[in-house]
């Protein structure tokens, strides 16, 4: 069963068309995240689903109910926003029964519900607390358990994390993964923070100008990306590009005649392309073994990150990055043999970008 | 503690201040000359009322009184004459009180929703509605007196007190209008629509949401509005009759009656009595009033 179906949504602003013939089916009890570079229409579908915004042509299903015409508290969804939009004058508490109070529940089961969802937010103690007295993470707790104590069959964030200090963001973002697992509503959630995609997702939508490039889980994503915009926006440092011809097992590019046996075409295995390799997926020392690729290059640059050390360097005449070990001694004019697995790399079509 | 030997000779801690520079000399020198030029005018009127008559012709008129008497503002109140009654200011004030409370609740009500559902609902027209009231705020009110008086006549207000109640309503509403507007706007979207998903609607969202949040504007609408329409003479003159005159209008009855000896410590006591009403606001809520300006401002 799906739990929202997107059916040709279109919506314009005016002229604007922010979201075109767009369609998307969200399993029930699933975590998609929405992900992609600010201003590509990611809070635009967001609030569509939630009925904050008409849209222009299409439809919405929410546990198939055509939900195209509804006020959003009809739609069985709750929102976190990413200024936590918490009513200032009201307290915690006040904030978390708002909606049951509108929906004219009985006093004695708001009381339960808040309870409840306060308890597994633990923001019990806050509950006789203003907004301006929490941090940023009790402020986003609330504003989730706003969203917990409506039992919604959706939850929708836009950016809950956004404003938050780096640590803090880690800390929220395993909760909220925990809160999924623990109650198993369907999430949607938006972000341009890959990170918080990949460790979140059970699948990950790219958009990009009101399309979705992909929709794949995490892993899917990285290691078989559809096409050349996934693969740059995926991963960082972001994957090299070498651009060349394919024919008959062999990729020439600069001047170099690359051997790709291994690589698992879908598509046909010739014509103009754009080779992919992840930084993180070039071999050096005794990873080299066996590697249809190898090249003596000169390092030009050296980024240590403690954990592990990015190098520049120039490959078949294009810049090349790859990453070696924190512990690596390496240094610039070093000249260092490098390997790749074109199992592990990425082939795309030079005109239509699309995945060889 | 700095340790005086790793020091080099020189400068060293704050910047010394002098308190006499020409700076502040020019400074504090205007601000006083300022302060002196409003001062006067309100210390001559409060001397000047606390005087009898025999006192004030006899002299100075910035010297303090000999003997203090609040016969003036007695008189001022309940017994000098306006034209046809000769019972003071009193009738003027209650008069102006029944104007005003119901003009300020009536103004701001109608501009706080006109402003809440023109920044957050945008239905379709709304920008036409909002310019429309706009241009209101620049055409000289002059042009409407006659309009309104056709107008008033034909609803059967002209010259009642409801009336010119209707006439501060609409001509404070496109000011009004557009500070609640500018406020509201500031109000974040994500609020809005977080009520929203929380089943409020046009009306929840207005009274629980965002009335609450809108003391400071409303305190600055009040202010404006209490002293805007306790000062207003001409809608008065022009829209009552005189048994329900506003005290401004009853206060130049009184200055400028021609029968008898002028007296300038009653006329005094009347002006000072019937700027009290707005001084009162300005004292109590002073602080409110940047405060909420500010906001405006900044928020804006
Ligand atoms: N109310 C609006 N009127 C006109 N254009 C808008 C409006 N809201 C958003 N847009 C445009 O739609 C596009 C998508 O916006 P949005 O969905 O907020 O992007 P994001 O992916 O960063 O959340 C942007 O280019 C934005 O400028
Ligand atoms: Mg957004």
């Amino acid at each position: 069963m799906h739990s929202v179906s997107i059916r040709s949504l279109d919506l314009h602003f005016g002229a604007v068309k922010v979201l075109q013939n767009l369609d998307l089916d969200i399993h029930d009890g699933e975590f998609l995240v929405l992900l992609g570079s600010s201003g590509c229409g990611k809070s635009t579908l967001l609030n569509c689903i939630a009925g904050l915004l008409d849209v222009t042509d299409g439809q919405i299903f929410i546990k198939d109910r055509n939900v195209t015409w509804m006020e959003p508290s009809e739609r069985g969804i709750g929102m976190v926003f990413q200024s936590y939009a918490l009513y200032p004058q009201m307290t915690v508490e006040g904030n978390l029964s708002f909606g049951l109070k509108n929906a004219r529940m009985p006093r004695a089961e708001i009381d339960e519900r808040v309870a409840r969802a306060a308890r597994i937010l633990q923001i019990e103690p806050l509950l006789k607390r203003k907004p301006g007295a929490l941090s940023g993470g009790q402020r986003q707790r609330v504003a989730i358990g706003r969203a917990l104590v409506r039992d919604v069959d959706v939850f929708l964030f836009d950016e809950p994390l956004s404003n938050l200090d780096a640590k803090l963001r880690a800390d929220l973002r395993v909760e909220i993964k925990r809160l999924h697992q623990k109650l198993s509503n369907t999430m949607i959630y938006v972000t341009h923070d890959q990170v918080e995609a990949m460790t979140l997702a059970d699948r990950i939508a790219i958009m990009k100008g009101g399309q979705i490039m992909q929709l794949a889980t995490p892993a899917e994503i990285y290691n078989r990306p559809g096409n050349k915009y996934v693969a740059d926006f995926i991963g960082s440092p972001s994957m090299n590009f070498l651009e060349g011809d394919l024919s008959d097992g062999h990729f020439t590019t600069g001047g170099e005649n690359l051997d790709i046996t291994g690589y698992p075409f879908e598509g046909p295995a010739t014509g103009a392309a754009t080779l992919g390799v992840r930084p993180e997926h070039v071999a050096t020392g005794h990873d080299l073994q066996g590697l249809p690729i190898q090249a003596e290059v000169a390092v030009e640059l050296v980024e240590p990150m403690g954990s592990d050390t990015l190098v520049w360097t120039t490959f078949a005449g294009q810049s090349f990055r790859f990453r070696m070990d924190g512990q690596a001694e390496v240094r610039e004019r070093d000249t260092i043999r490098i390997g790749i697995d074109p199992a592990k790399a990425s082939f795309f079509d030079k005109a239509s970008e699309l995945r060889l | 503690m700095t340790d005086a030997a790793r020091l080099l000779d020189g400068p060293r801690g704050p910047k010394p201040t002098r308190r006499l520079s020409r700076r502040n000399i020019i400074l504090y020198g205007t601000l006083s000359v300022m302060a002196l030029y409003y001062a006067l005018p309100l210390y001559v009127m409060v001397v000047t009322s606390l005087k009898g008559m025999p006192e004030i012709r006899m002299g100075n008129i910035f010297a303090p009184p000999v003997e203090i008497t609040f016969e003036p503002w007695v008189k001022a109140w309940s017994e000098a004459c306006t034209g046809i009654n000769c019972d003071g200011l009193s009738r003027g004030f209650w008069n102006s009180v029944q104007i005003l409370v119901p003009s300020v609740i009536l103004s701001i009500a109608v501009a706080s929703v006109n402003g809440y559902a023109l920044s957050k609902w945008r239905f379709p027209g709304s920008e036409v509605f909002f310019t429309i009231l706009m241009i209101g705020v620049f055409i000289p009110y002059q042009v409407m007196i006659y309009p309104i008086v056709i107008l008033l006549r034909e609803l059967g207000l002209y010259g009642s007190l409801w009336g010119l109640v209707l006439v501060h309503t609409i001509f404070g509403m496109p000011l009004l209008t557009l500070l609640f507007r500018n406020y509201f706007t500031s109000v974040p979207d994500e609020l809005f629509k977080a009520a929203r998903v929380d089943g409020a609607g046009f009306w929840g969202i207005y009274f629980r949401i965002m009335l609450p949040m809108a003391l400071p504007i409303l305190v600055v609408a009040m202010i404006l509005q209490v002293t805007g329409i306790w000062n207003d003479f001409l809608f008065g003159v022009i829209y009552t009759k005189p048994e329900i005159y506003p005290m401004t209008v009853q206060l130049n009855n009184i200055v400028n009656s021609v029968q008898g000896v002028k007296e300038y410590n009653v006329n005094m006591a009347a002006t000072l009595l019937t700027g009290l009403v707005p001084l009162t606001i300005y004292f109590i809520s002073g602080k409110l009033f940047v405060r909420g300006i500010a906001a405006g401002a900044v928020k804006g």
